[in-house]
């Protein structure tokens, strides 16, 4: 589906309490055009909390329950369950949770969900903190990153989040990224029309989380994926397959992009930059991602 | 009608299956599981045809059953002790989301250290949570209150959560007779679930989202006055159910021998159950005491306690202890009399951790109460 193809309608109304820039609007707003109204949305503490708007308004033109921080996989079993003894299969049951709700506090209820098979389309917008209490670390944050809880730079790498789903064997599970329309709307739509448990992971470059200008929001997604920071795949079936520039990347067939290109944008990364370049941990995040696309090759390139 | 002898647990389930809850989800914890492993039974022999999600804790199976209700689906899932302490969070967003979730609860000690006998300390600390609870004191008192709940959880003047409590062991494990109407008789009594609201995608609505002081405010005041309807509703929905069924186990309280008492008895669980022995051997060697069973703690029978008030001085036994205070009901039943009743409250903590609790028990503490050679609140049969 091209970007001009996609549906005029929205479900994400406009004049609702998100900052300038914020991806997770951009993201919502794609993933609703593909969902549609037949969509029930169960949303955790998160920034989307906000985005909905305050009691008695709403930003959103389909149903949305709130739920506890950790409790979104279960509670969207719950609705799931019901609407199959109602005889309402056609509705699409939806997650929508941001990283902390997805990584770290919600992991567990989310496995149980994936492992039980549930019938709903899990999202992460994951924009690699805690945004909505006001950038604290997450298990998504990457290594040397500043937070307001890791004020010299995070000293953990990340969690690969996508590698614990795909332990799961679910029929369907993806990660793109806000900046890639036509990607992120074919993998809802794919996910829509596959039966059981579904995981999307939208990568989401968030302004004042990453301190960046909010104008550049875009392009900081695609300079994650030039760089290898982030990658686009889904796996069908057990089948991976690594999609756009990824898959370029992977089968080597463009030059991934030094780290330092991302990074150098975001004041997060600021530190080792100035007073004076801290080389060390520029070489280890560079080494990390390195070992990592090894590791992809290994795994996913076909001999 | 037939007779099904067997224990809490199961006649429990039996009772949730005939409500048809559309969604039961439920995570096994002692000494609960013989309920949601009668639930599967259930399941297994097609006679419950709801879906029944066996999730990963009781945190999820509370949020489960709150998305299966805010859907519009009847719900119905099973606890005890540190899983009804893990649902905490979702306990209120039950209640304060306005969904008429059913529970039951195996009351049993809190950890640490690991016991998995009776007391009531875990559903006595979810108080504030804005859920009615129920206590019974028989096999027959759980199965006709697991069906009373969910009458009462989704009456339109309550639509609020229902927790049933059943003492550990003594009531959970032990096999007693329990008379089981037909199901049509169930299916008359509980009409079919039609929700106040629902997640609808014709009606596309935003539930819980942000919500400033001044309608938080009247959240509050609509679950307040929900439970309050709910306590006139307790003794309608009771004889109501005995009309059809022929079994009464009390309104907010049961009353036993308190014609011209001078003392009253108040005592809860199976407890309650042994107080009645007590008050029978009491009575016979002269003593003008009686017996008032608490059946509900939220709402609290406030006007009741009152009445009682002006009757007869007050023996408390809690099964609990709000540490740094007294036991739970002691502290309710006083604030209940304050500036209205002269009567004296007593009031004993007996049986934690499990410790049995006779009749002869029960007799010592009302001796030493009517004797007045109680202060205030003592702990009983504690060995030094």
């Amino acid at each position: 589906m091209a970007l001009k193809d996609l549906p005029v309608d929205e479900c994400l109304l406009q004049g609702n309490a998100s900052c300038p820039g914020c991806p997770a609007t951009i993201g919502l707003r794609l993933v609703l055009k593909a969902l549609g109204k037949k969509t029930i949305m169960v949303v955790p503490a998160c920034c989307t909390a906000v985005i909905e708007s305050l009691y008695p308004y709403t930003s959103f033109d389909v149903p949305v329950m709130n739920i506890a921080f950790e409790a979104a996989a279960a509670g969207a079993s719950g609705v799931e369950a019901a609407l199959r003894q109602q005889g309402r299969t056609d509705i699409t049951v939806v997650a929508w949770a941001g990283d902390g709700g997805t990584y770290d506090i919600g992991l567990q209820a989310l496995s149980g969900a994936l492992e039980r098979g549930t019938n709903f389309i899990y999202i992460c917008y994951n924009n690699q903190i805690y945004s909505n209490t006001g950038i604290q670390r997450s298990g998504a944050t990457p290594f040397a990153a500043w937070t307001t809880t890791t004020v010299g730079g995070k000293t953990e790498f990340r969690k690969e989040l996508g590698e614990i789903i795909l332990a799961h064997h679910i029929p369907y599970a993806a990660q793109t990224c806000i900046s890639y329309p036509e990607d992120l709307y074919n993998k809802i739509k794919k996910a829509m029309s596959i039966k059981g448990s579904k995981y999307v992971e939208i990568l989401a470059p968030c302004p004042p989380g990453w301190r960046f200008s909010m104008d550049k929001t875009l392009e900081m997604g695609r300079l994650a994926v030039d760089t290898g920071a982030w990658s686009l795949w889904e796996c069908e079936n057990d089948v991976m397959t690594f999609n756009g520039k990824s898959k370029l990347l992977l089968e080597k067939k463009i030059e991934r992009k030094p780290i330092e290109e991302w990074i150098k944008y975001q004041g997060r990364f600021s530190h080792l930059f100035k007073p004076e370049l801290d080389e060390k941990r520029l070489q280890a995040i560079q080494e990390h991602i390195d070992h990592l696309w090894e590791r992809y090759r290994k795994c996913y390139v076909k001999i | 009608m037939t007779i099904m002898i067997d224990t809490g647990n199961r006649i429990a389930a039996k009772a949730a299956v005939m409500a048809k809850p559309e969604v039961v989800a439920a995570y096994p914890i002692t000494p609960q599981t013989t309920l949601v492993e009668a639930i599967a039974e259930y399941v297994a022999r097609g006679e419950y045809k709801g879906e029944y999600i066996c999730v990963e804790s009781e945190h999820s199976a509370m949020s489960a059953c709150i998305g299966a209700s805010a859907a519009g689906s009847r719900t119905f899932t099973a606890t005890s002790s540190q899983g009804l302490l893990l649902m905490h969070e979702m306990l209120h967003w039950a209640a304060l989301a306005r969904l008429p979730v059913v529970m039951c609860n195996v009351n049993r000690v809190v950890g640490p250290g690991w016991n998995i006998w009776v007391d009531e300390n875990d559903s006595i600390s979810q108080r504030d949570t804005g859920w009615i609870q129920f206590y019974c004191s028989s096999n027959q008192e759980i199965f006709d209150t697991v069906i009373h709940a969910f009458k009462l959880a989704e009456h339109e003047k309550v639509v609020l959560p229902v927790m049933v409590n059943l003492n550990a062991f003594i009531l959970s494990h032990t096999s007693m007779p329990a008379e089981i109407p037909d199901q049509n008789v169930v299916d008359n009594y509980l009409e079919k679930y039609i929700p106040k609201w629902k997640l609808d995608i014709d009606n596309p609505t935003t539930f819980g989202n942000i919500i400033g002081p001044a309608h938080y405010y009247r959240v509050r005041r609509a679950m307040q006055d929900a439970q309050l309807n709910a306590k006139k509703l307790i003794p309608q929905i009771a004889k109501e159910w005995m009309k059809l069924s022929g079994y009464f186990h009390g309104d907010l309280l049961e009353y036993y021998k308190c014609d011209g008492a001078e003392y009253i008895l108040l005592s809860m669980g199976a407890i309650g159950a042994e107080s009645k022995i007590a008050i029978d051997e009491l009575q016979k060697a002269g003593q003008k005491i009686g017996l008032a069973r608490v059946r509900v703690i939220r709402p609290f029978p406030v006007e009741d306690i009152i009445k009682l008030g002006k009757q007869a001085d007050l023996v408390v036994i809690d099964r609990n202890i709000s540490v740094g205070l007294e036991g739970a009901l002691f502290t309710e039943v006083k604030a209940a009399l304050y500036g209205q009743s002269d009567a004296k409250a007593t009031g004993f903590i007996a049986g934690l951790g499990g410790k049995d609790v006779t009749y002869k028990d029960i007799e010592t503490m009302c001796m030493k109460s009517m004797k007045g050679k109680v202060k205030e609140q003592e702990l009983y049969g504690m060995e030094e």
